[in-house]
């Protein structure tokens, strides 16, 4: 790599000039792969951990990967209109004299905000953890639950 | 509530973790069809052993298979679409799919003593050297 000055890049290209190209290359296979797979391609709002929101008429669903997790280690509060995650994954040490070959998973701590499409129950919202699946159901509020109306 | 508190500031619980993309990697070739993902996995050996644990979120122990065939390990786990019928998205940052890996493993490992246990989404899987393998110190006469 050529020293700094020679080439008159701003700091955050000098590592890597083809940064740009890496990324649109990346951006070009997600959209392609969207297509192949038939499913419209979606991107993340980058913040661990990657979470899927869904509805019914009755609840929102939130569910979130968290393997290895520990509940205690999880935190979840709710308001009428937003849910907050936050915790810590911890990685226990391995003894001192193991050598890794790889090491991929992630330990730290995480937060993070989800607004919610419609109000909910605050007080009847749920959460399960399973399989390394977070779970939470959050019954929508009265209000916004779709009504059967019979025709008379 | 901080465990680790006394440890250096690099210790890796105490950063924030970055999220990662969930990329499916199938192919057309492959038999099954649907999206195939990459597990993370740690893998490390000690004198005695060596240790594989895997991110398997979602995929229950009657799901998950554990193949050796010759030195080739294949860990592959299936997971349900936990979606229940009526419901619809609004925000999809994770699919899921069969989690699927594979690993040559060197001939020092005792086949028959591995052991698998999978909790909360993490595989933990025991690879015991066989006995010769094991470095012994020598004790080097002197004279």
């Amino acid at each position: 790599m050529f020293p700094k000055r020679f080439i008159d890049f701003p700091d955050w290209n000098v590592g890597n000039p083809f940064l740009d190209f890496e990324r649109m290359r990346r951006d070009m296979n997600r959209l392609a792969e969207g297509f192949r797979s038939g499913l419209p391609s979606f991107s993340t709002a980058g913040v661990f951990p990657l979470t899927n929101v869904t509805e019914d008429n009755n609840n929102y669903y939130v569910r979130a990967e968290l393997p290895g997790m520990n509940t205690e280690d999880i935190e979840i509060s709710a308001t009428d209109s937003s849910l907050s995650i936050s915790g810590q994954r911890i990685i226990p040490e391995e003894g001192d004299h193991v050598r890794y070959h790889r090491r991929e998973r992630e330990a730290g701590k995480f937060s993070r905000m989800i607004s919610l499409p419609g109000s909910v129950d605050t007080d009847k919202v749920e959460a399960s953890f399973m399989d390394g699946i977070l779970k939470i159901v959050l019954p929508k509020s009265e209000a916004i639950k779709p009504k059967q109306i019979e025709v008379k | 509530m901080l465990r680790g508190e006394g440890l250096p500031m690099t210790d890796i619980n105490k950063k924030e973790i970055q999220a990662r993309e969930k990329k499916d990697v199938s192919t057309p070739e492959q038999t099954k069809p649907g999206l195939l993902f990459t597990p993370a996995v740690d893998i490390f050996e000690n004198d005695q052993e060596l240790t594989v644990v895997a991110d398997l979120p979602g995929v229950k122990p009657q799901n998950l298979e554990i193949d050796l065939r010759k030195d080739t390990l294949s860990i592959i786990g299936d997971v349900e679409s936990p979606e229940g019928p009526g419901e619809t998205d609004h925000i999809r940052e994770f699919r899921t799919g069969r989690f699927f890996r594979q690993f040559t493993l060197s001939e020092v490992v005792d086949q028959n003593k591995i052991e698998a246990s999978l909790k909360n989404g993490v595989l933990r899987l025991r690879l015991p050297k066989v006995e010769k393998a094991v470095p012994r110190k020598i004790a080097v006469q002197a004279g």
